[in-house]
Parts: C-alpha cells; sequence; structure tokens
C-alpha cells in the first residue's frame, strides 16, 4: 500500500479511506441511535403495561395442559418446561418430515427421470401440483377436509381390528417390553457394530485380493436375523398393548393426534416436491458423458451408479437437500394455525398470551430457529470443504 | 499382445455387417459393412453429422442400432448386457472431452475398472496403473485430480485409463478436437506410440497427418454411409469419389 | 469385402423398420420396453384411475353448480355453490360495495403492468418498470386507503380476499427489491462495518421461521414506537413480510452480482465512473437481469406465504374462504373451501412459475433484449 506520504492527496472528502470511515461512522450513529429510540420507547411501553422484564417468568406456573408432551408436563409445570416440550414437539415433527420428506423426494425425483414415460409425468405432475399450493393451505386442507372428515371413534376405519383411524387420530397398538426385552437392542447394537466392522474387512480384503466380499446381502441378514433371533431366543418379551372401543374411545394403544397427522402429511408432501426437483437436477448435472465413459470401461450398471453417478450427483444434492431440511424445521411451525404443540404455538402462542412476556419468547423462540440454523450451516460447510472437487 | 493376435489373427477383430440405425426417422447409418482386421490401424473422416463418431459408438454399445450384425473378438453383440460388458472388456474408448471422473484421482481413475470388473488387487491395479501412465508419460501427475491438469494431459490420462484393461481394440471419437493446438501434439505422440505397437485402432480425426503417418486405411463416410475407403497414399493422392475430392479440398485446401 | 472401395451411388434414405416407429413404436419405447417397464406402466395406469375419478366424479360429475343457498347442495359431490354464494367477499373482502370500483381499477392497472413487463417484446422496460416500483404503488396507494382526492376512506380492516393478498405480494415485492439490492451491495462492500451488518441482517431474517416474525410484528413492534402511536395491524405485517423477503432478495440479487465479470466494473473505472455510477450503470443493470427467474421465484414463494397472515388475523384469501367455513350456515364445506384456495394460488404460482422457466431459456439461448 502506498502510504500518503508518497502520493499527492486531495481534499479530504475526496479520500476513499476518510469516505469509507465516513460511511461506517454514519452507520454506527444511525444504529446506534434507533437502538436508544426502540429501547426508551420500549421500556416506556412495558412501564405503562405494568409488564416487568427477564427472563424470572420462567420460573412461574404455566397453568395449561399441553395434548401432546414427549416429557412429563401438567399445569403445574413451569414455563421453562412449556418450552422444552414445544421444542421436543417442534423436533418431533420435523424429524418424522425430514426423513419421510427426503425418501419421497428421492423417489420422486428418480421416477421423473425414468425412462417409462407416464411415470416421468406423474413425478413430473406431483412436483408441479404441491410445490405451487401454499403449505399452510395443505395443512389446513389435511387437517380440515381430510382428518377431520373422519367418522368418530365408534366408527373407525379398522386395519385387522388394530389399528384404528378415527376424527381422534390414528391409534397404535403399543408395545410394552417385559423382562429380558433388553437384549433385543443389544443384539441389534451388536450387529450394527460387526456390519461396520464387516464392511473395513471387506474394504481391505478387496485392496489385498481383489474380491469384495458381498457386504449388502451379509449386512442385512445380520442387522435383520441376530435382533429376530435374539428376540425368539429370549421368548418375545414383548406384549402389545391393542386399542380397544371402550365407550365412546379407545382405550390402550398410543393415539397420533389428527394434529401431527396433518401436519406431517403436509410438511413431508409440500417439502418433498422441492426435494425432488432437487434429486432430478442433481442426477442430471452428472454429464452423460461420465457414464459413457464407465460404460465404455465396461463398469457394470450398479457400479456406475456407485461410484461414478451418485458421488458427483450428492456434491450437488447435498448442500440443497440441507437446506429444504431447515426450511422444513422452520415451517412446522405453522403448526399453531391447527393447533398441532409446537414450539411456536405453546410458546410464542399460549405462553405469550398469558404473560406478555412479547420481547423475552420472540426472542428465544427465535434464537432456537437461528441455533438449529447455525449448527446445520456449519456442518454443511464442513462438508462442502471436505468435497470441493480439485481445480487448477 | 502380439500372442493375442497370432491367435485370432485369422478371423477379423471387428466385423460390421448391414448396420442401419435410426434416430426417430433419422437415418444416420446406412448399410455399413465393415471389417477390421487385428492390428489394422483405420482413420474414419467426413464432414460432421455423417455418423461417424455414432460408427464407432456402435462398437462398443453405446449406441443401439436397429439392423445388422456387429462382432467384435468373435463375440457377435446382442442386447445380453453380460454379452455387452464382455465386448467393452476388449475395447478401450477415448472421448473428444476427456470424461474423466472429476471426483477420483488420475490414479483411481486407472483403477476403477481394474477394481471392480478384473476384481485386481489394489496393489496390482495401482502397479499396472503406473506403468501405462509411465507410458503415456505422466506418471508425475497421478495423485493429482484431472481438474488440476491441462486438456492434453487429460486425455492422455484417459488414454491410459482406456489402455490399464488392457483392451484389443482402441477407439479414438475426436480426441484432439476439444485440445488446444499446442497440446495436440502431446496425444497424437502417444497415439503414434500406440499404433507402432500393434495396437488394433479406429480414430474418428480430422488430424491427416496422423492418417497419413499411421493409417492402413482410411474411411470417407458422409451421410451416414462409407463413401470411399482406400490406402493413405491413395485416398489423399488419387481419391475417386467427387465428395472425397471436395471434403479433402475443404480441410487441405488452405 | 475389399480393403479399398468406392460408392458411386448413394444410399437413399429409408424409413426405420415399423416396430420402432410410429405410435406402437412410441409405446414400445416410453412405455413398454422392458417387461418391468411394462409393470411399472400398468400400476400406474391403475392408480390414476383410482385416484383420478373418484376426485373427477366429486368435483365435476356429481358436483352442484348452480344455486345461491345451501338448498342447492345435493350432497353426492363437490357443492361448489359454497364458492360462488360468497365469490365476491373472496375477491373483495369487507370493501364497502360502493367503493369496489376502486379495487377494480387497481387490478386493472397492475394487469396492464404485469403484461407490459412480462412480455419480452414491449419497449421501454426500464421506465415502465420504474413505475410500477414508484408510481403504481403511489396510486394504488391513494386508490385503495382514500381519505383524499374526495375518495371516501376505507380503513385497512375492512380489506380482504384476493384484493389482500395481491396487495401484500405486490407491496412485499415492491418492498423487498429495493432494500435486497442494497444489503446485496452491502455484502460485498470493502467496509468491514457495512459488510458485516449486511450480513448480519440477512443470515438472521433466514434463519428465523416467517411466522415469528409476524408474531414480532404484531406483539413486538407496537413496543418499539411511541405509545401514542396508532400502528396499522396491516402496515406491522407489511414491514415484517418486507424484512424478511428483503434477506432473501438480497442472496438472489447477490448471485446475480457475483455471474457479472470483473472486467465490466474494472471497464467502467477506466471510464472514470464513480461508485455509484458504476453500480446504477453498469453492474446493477446486468446483474438483476441475469436473477429475474430469482426473483421471480422468490416472489412465488413470498406470494404462497402471503396466507399466513392468516395467523395474526388478517382476511387475506384463505382466510376469508377459513372464515366462511365458520359460518353455521356452511358447516362441512371444508373440502370445497380449501380446494378453492388450493385452485386459486395453484394457478397464480404455475403459471409465475412457467414465465420463470421461459425467461430462464430465453437467457439461456441468447436471445436478450
Amino acid at each position: 500500500m502506498l502510504r500518503s506520504s508518497s502520493r499527492e492527496r486531495g481534499p479530504l472528502w475526496r479520500d476513499p479511506t476518510f469516505r469509507a470511515l465516513l460511511v461506517q461512522g454514519l452507520l454506527l450513529l444511525a444504529l446506534g441511535v434507533l437502538i436508544v429510540v426502540v429501547v426508551s420507547n420500549t421500556m416506556a411501553n412495558l412501564e405503562a403495561r405494568g409488564i416487568t422484564t427477564g427472563f424470572g417468568f420462567l420460573q412461574d406456573r404455566a397453568g395449561f395442559t399441553i395434548p401432546q408432551t414427549l416429557i412429563d408436563y401438567s399445569g403445574d409445570s413451569t414455563y421453562a418446561r412449556t418450552f422444552v416440550v414445544g421444542l421436543l414437539n417442534t423436533l418431533l415433527v420435523s424429524a418424522l418430515g425430514v426423513v419421510a420428506a427426503t425418501l419421497i423426494g428421492f423417489l420422486v425425483g428418480i421416477a421423473r427421470l425414468s425412462p417409462n414415460w407416464l411415470l416421468a409425468r406423474l413425478a413430473a405432475a406431483y412436483v408441479e401440483i404441491f410445490r405451487n399450493i401454499p403449505l399452510l393451505v395443505q395443512i389446513l386442507f389435511w387437517y380440515f377436509a381430510v382428518l377431520q372428515a373422519l367418522p368418530s371413534p365408534r366408527n373407525s376405519h379398522s386395519l385387522f381390528e388394530t389399528v384404528f383411524l378415527n376424527v381422534r387420530g390414528v391409534v397404535l397398538p403399543d408395545p410394552q417390553p417385559l423382562e429380558g426385552f433388553a437384549a433385543t437392542p443389544w443384539a441389534l447394537l451388536l450387529a450394527v457394530l460387526i456390519t461396520w466392522w464387516l464392511v473395513r474387512f471387506s474394504r481391505r480384503r478387496q485392496a489385498g485380493t481383489g474380491r469384495p466380499l458381498p457386504v449388502f446381502k451379509l449386512g442385512a441378514l445380520l442387522l435383520i436375523g441376530l435382533p429376530l433371533v435374539t428376540f425368539l431366543v429370549t421368548g418375545m418379551p414383548l406384549e402389545w398393548s391393542i386399542p380397544a372401543l371402550k365407550g365412546f374411545n379407545f382405550q390402550g394403544g398410543v393415539t397420533v393426534l389428527p394434529e401431527l397427522m396433518a401436519l406431517w402429511l403436509a410438511l413431508s408432501i409440500y417439502t418433498a416436491s422441492f426435494i425432488a426437483e432437487i434429486v432430478r437436477s442433481g442426477i442430471q448435472s452428472v454429464p452423460q458423458g461420465q457414464v459413457e465413459a464407465a460404460k465404455a470401461l465396461s463398469l457394470p450398471g450398479g457400479i456406475i451408479l456407485r461410484k461414478v453417478v451418485i458421488p458427483q450427483a450428492m456434491r450437488v444434492i447435498i448442500p440443497q437437500l440441507t437446506s429444504q431440511h431447515l426450511n422444513l424445521i422452520k415451517n412446522s411451525s405453522l403448526a399453531t394455525a391447527i393447533g398441532y404443540p409446537d414450539l411456536v404455538a405453546v410458546f410464542s402462542g399460549t405462553a405469550l398470551n398469558q404473560t406478555g412476556q412479547a420481547i423475552e419468547i420472540v426472542a428465544m423462540t427465535m434464537a432456537v430457529y437461528l441455533l438449529i440454523n447455525l449448527v446445520v450451516s456449519a456442518l454443511m460447510n464442513l462438508y462442502n470443504a471436505r468435497t470441493l472437487l480439485k481445480e487448477r | 499382445m502380439n500372442q493375442a493376435n497370432a491367435a485370432q489373427a485369422d478371423s477379423p477383430m471387428i466385423e460390421i455387417a448391414g448396420l442401419n440405425k435410426w434416430y426417430g426417422d433419422f437415418h444416420v447409418l446406412r448399410d455399413i459393412d465393415l471389417t477390421v482386421a487385428s492390428g489394422e490401424r483405420i482413420v474414419i473422416c467426413g464432414p460432421s453429422g455423417s455418423g461417424k463418431s455414432t460408427l464407432i459408438r456402435c462398437i462398443n454399445h453405446l449406441e443401439e442400432h436397429q439392423e445388422g450384425r456387429i462382432v467384435v473378438n468373435g463375440v457377435p453383440m446382442t442386447r445380453d448386457v453380460k454379452r455387452i460388458e464382455q465386448i467393452r472388456r476388449h475395447v478401450g474408448m477415448v472421448f473428444q472431452h476427456f470424461n474423466l471422473f472429476p471426483h477420483l484421482s488420475v490414479l483411481d481413475n486407472c483403477c476403477i475398472s481394474q477394481t471392480w470388473v478384473q476384481k485386481k488387487p489394489r496393489a496390482d491395479a495401482q502397479r499396472t496403473a503406473k506403468e501405462i501412465l509411465e507410458r503415456v508419460q505422466i506418471a508425475d501427475q497421478a495423485h493429482k485430480y484431472p481438474g488440476q491438469l491441462s486438456g492434453g494431459q487429460q486425455q492422455r490420462v484417459a488414454i491410459a485409463r482406456a489402455l490399464c484393461m488392457q483392451p484389443e481394440v482402441m477407439l479414438f471419437d475426436e480426441p484432439t478436437s476439444a485440445l488446444d493446438p499446442e497440446m495436440i501434439k502431446e496425444v497424437l505422440d502417444v497415439m503414434v506410440e500406440l499404433a507402432r505397437e500393434g495396437m488394433t485402432m479406429l480414430c474418428v480425426t480430422h488430424e491427416m497427418g496422423f492418417a497419413k503417418t499411421v493409417a492402413d486405411r482410411v474411411i470417407f463416410m458422409d451421410q451416414g454411409q462409407i463413401i470411399e475407403q482406400a490406402p493413405p497414399e491413395r485416398f489423399f493422392n488419387h481419391p475417386q469419389s467427387e465428395r472425397t475430392q471436395l471434403f479433402l479440398s475443404q480441410i487441405l485446401g488452405h | 469385402m475389399q480393403p479399398t472401395s468406392t460408392r458411386t451411388e448413394m444410399i437413399p434414405e429409408r424409413r426405420a423398420p415399423d416396430m420402432s416407429r410410429g405410435a406402437v413404436g412410441w409405446l414400445r419405447a416410453n412405455l413398454f420396453n422392458t417387461p418391468l417397464n411394462g409393470a411399472v406402466t400398468l400400476v400406474t395406469v391403475a392408480l390414476l384411475a383410482w385416484l383420478l375419478w373418484p376426485a373427477l366424479q366429486w368435483a365435476v360429475i356429481q358436483a352442484d353448480w348452480l344455486g345461491n343457498s345451501r338448498e342447492a347442495c345435493s350432497g353426492e359431490g363437490a357443492c361448489w355453490v359454497f364458492i360462488s354464494a360468497r365469490f365476491e367477499t373472496i375477491i373483495y373482502g369487507f370493501y364497502p360495495e360502493s367503493e369496489r370500483w376502486r379495487v377494480d381499477l387497481v387490478f386493472l392497472l397492475m394487469a396492464a403492468l404485469v403484461a407490459w413487463l412480462a412480455i419480452p417484446r414491449l419497449p421501454a422496460k426500464r421506465w415502465v418498470g420504474l413505475f410500477a416500483l414508484v408510481g403504481f404503488p403511489a396510486i394504488a396507494f391513494i386508490l385503495l386507503v382514500g381519505g383524499s382526492f374526495g375518495l371516501e376512506h376505507v380503513p385497512t380492516r375492512s380489506w380482504g380476499g384476493v384484493m389482500l393478498t395481491l396487495t401484500i405480494a405486490t407491496v412485499g415485492i415492491v418492498g423487498s427489491l429495493p432494500i435486497g439490492v442494497v444489503l446485496a451491495l452491502g455484502r460485498r462492500s470493502k467496509m468491514p462495518l457495512v459488510r458485516g451488518f449486511s450480513v448480519v441482517f440477512i443470515e438472521f431474517w433466514r434463519g428465523v421461521p416467517l411466522i415469528t416474525v409476524l408474531f414480532m410484528a404484531s406483539v413486538m413492534l407496537p413496543l418499539f414506537v411511541p405509545t401514542q402511536v396508532e400502528f396499522d395491524k396491516l402496515l406491522r405485517a407489511l414491514v415484517g413480510i418486507m424484512l424478511f423477503w428483503s434477506a432473501y432478495m438480497a442472496e438472489v440479487v447477490r448471485g446475480g452480482l457475483q455471474a457479472i465479470p470483473r472486467g465490466q466494473e474494472e471497464a467502467a473505472k477506466a471510464l472514470g465512473m464513480g461508485y455509484w455510477q458504476r453500480t446504477a450503470l453498469i453492474v446493477l443493470p446486468q446483474a438483476l437481469k441475469l436473477v429475474i427467474p430469482g426473483i421471480v421465484n422468490t416472489f412465488i414463494a413470498l406470494f404462497k406465504d402471503t396466507s399466513l397472515v392468516l395467523i395474526i388475523g388478517l382476511f387475506d384469501l384463505l382466510a376469508i374462504i377459513r372464515a366462511g367455513l365458520t359460518d353455521s350456515e356452511w358447516l362441512g364445506f371444508a373440502s370445497e373451501g380449501y380446494v378453492f384456495a388450493a385452485l386459486m394460488f395453484w394457478v397464480f404460482c404455475f403459471s409465475m412459475s412457467r414465465y420463470s422457466q421461459y425467461i430462464e431459456r430465453r437467457l439461456h439461448t441468447g436471445h436478450r433484449n
């Protein structure tokens, strides 16, 4: 950098360094003024309404119940616990949605590339229909037009008299582990460990002798067989609580709320239409020449897919897929429209209405989503750095 | 290599008879008959859209034909996937745009088919790959990725990748058309060297210098048919067909 | 087979073998080329028949179309009378009947502007665009709000339906685009404070759900202004929507800015242009043209998300229909209501996404005007 001593200087207000400092100083000043005005207004407003600021309210008794809680919760619990219950419900529907949306999205995306004209058109129609209808409309449709139109518990649709579908949700048999059941999950864990070791062993064996093991078949056999055998040997220590109609409602079993069902369906179907497009364009981003070169090397179709197409398509797919997953998590906040008790509904909704602590509650809610976003973005950056194609 | 050639010296390496192909209603290949002897080097030229690339792409079934018979190294082509893979094992191919796998290192590009098709131990595969990379004079780049190499280097790696399968025939689909002028020579040098070693080669190219020095036969195609075929000397000095003369005057004229 | 040959007679073009031509060939190639594919085709046809036929029966064949009260509904299929009976409300919300010509006028003007901007052949895009961004909002504001030029004042709580949805969408796009451009420029600035502020601002809005933003706008914004200031509910929502979408718009515009070769900026510098001249005359026009598809896609997303204002109690298209469903005379018509809402939104969004694809193709093939 040339110092000013070696150059002639124009007037101060035309010096780029001075201008940059001036602009930034003004920005800082404007922000400062804005903050001072907002804070003083807010203080005055809060005082006028008699609301004390701070997070002390979190220790107060919430006094309302929540229809679906993954941890113990009652009307006597604190607002802090309300927050956790809401957060867990958000995470539950998000996790279910991410899995289903990814699955449907990949299936539809691959179907769009099918050589079968009809299947490809059908998949395209799926995408065009569902991504162009607002998610909220879809949520309300599933909830009010489909699930609320189901019969009362007395007239439930049933599947083999074990699964029941009615206006209050889906009632599923509830597995009750008995003594000795613990061995089965342990067997599954063991199978996972052995499979992991098998994969590594097969890789070493292939490097040494050229012949890999049929890892996929062996692994599938282990993962299914070992827990199953353990389960049978220990005498099937599992009891099913089968739901049964008692009076006006079902007893036994576990009920999935219709709100959860509607939200899950809508989130999965809607997000899947975007994921399908990502998958399609990801696969299409692999040039045809790559497949031709692999064919010319006489690689069999499965290997071409595994070693040439998928690794290259995934580079394009994964970052966009992650951002769709983040969208799904954020969109799960629409739960509040049908009363599924997610974070926004119970905390930014009910808790806020009861306490009036608008700033604290909205800030905490936003912080949760920001935190999830930050963590996932950081992981994504790591992935991108690792898979970056080396170029000149 | 010579042994293999000797064993099948009497039967041709590639035999194509009555080959016809359509893209929709467009008749791209018309009644192609072509026999390539073992060790023969053939250059195919012709205006763009004449079907020359399509022809060699039919030989390893990158394109499907509708009529006619193709026999490669004694194996008749059918729609059976196993049969097609068997033929491809004997046929190496080099593309205009290299088509190296960008996510694999140069060495891994050369090992992938040895590992998954020939089921060789890694050490063996890497030894073979290094020997062949040495032959195309690029062994020092073995651990780089395709994106880090120049076009000429990439094309030489692509040739090495095909050679790693020990093919009986090499197909070249305009191997120098995508290269900067200063890089064409390094690729042609490798191809000339390969020809000297007795490899059976079919090259679609407009490098007439290459045709003159190494080709046993030059084939001129137009409108999906073989118009003229002759040894290079006769082909360039006494072309018989008017179309050939016109084509030659266009590409050699200035 | 002789190695030397010359062809004197050209082989004439022949037709492909019958099996690969015509309708039969098409069927064979696209639907039944392998046994698996044949099976897939049959299953798909069965699935379509199973899904589409009942849907068609419900929505068209057995549906009731005519009438103006619940008595017209036979109950066999859909009863579209539910929609036609309250069609006016769906379009205008609670806007006073005598003043609806004002809404119609705004609709007309908007349609004309959109058509002008969307058809590539029409000239003077820049001036019409500028008018759409500055002049049109002012005119629409005067017409819709009233209270001046002898027009009766219509409070925003009477606004609703399609009219409100379009208002929110228009204000959202018109407001978020300029803010987004400024943020995008800020994010590429060399001044650390400006860049830092832009990054934090953009990433903040992109990290939170729109719902929480709307909650913030409806419960927190009133706290930020002096107690005596009345802060219109619609205006609060609009502020939230604009800030939220400006962050997404900024990222779209940034993509366009990055795509402009550095040579353009350098050439402008060499011509002696200052920063604002370079940006306004050279860089931005090119960048914005490049990202038209991205802007349209953001607009589609924004348009779909206008439906979220339902949650803070505004009566947009979706909320008006939902309110109709709670009318005691019309209970049990949720399917009709939501299917109609879905159809309305779908027609808007689908046509816009088609338009964006069309523009993208034009840009790719290099036809620029």
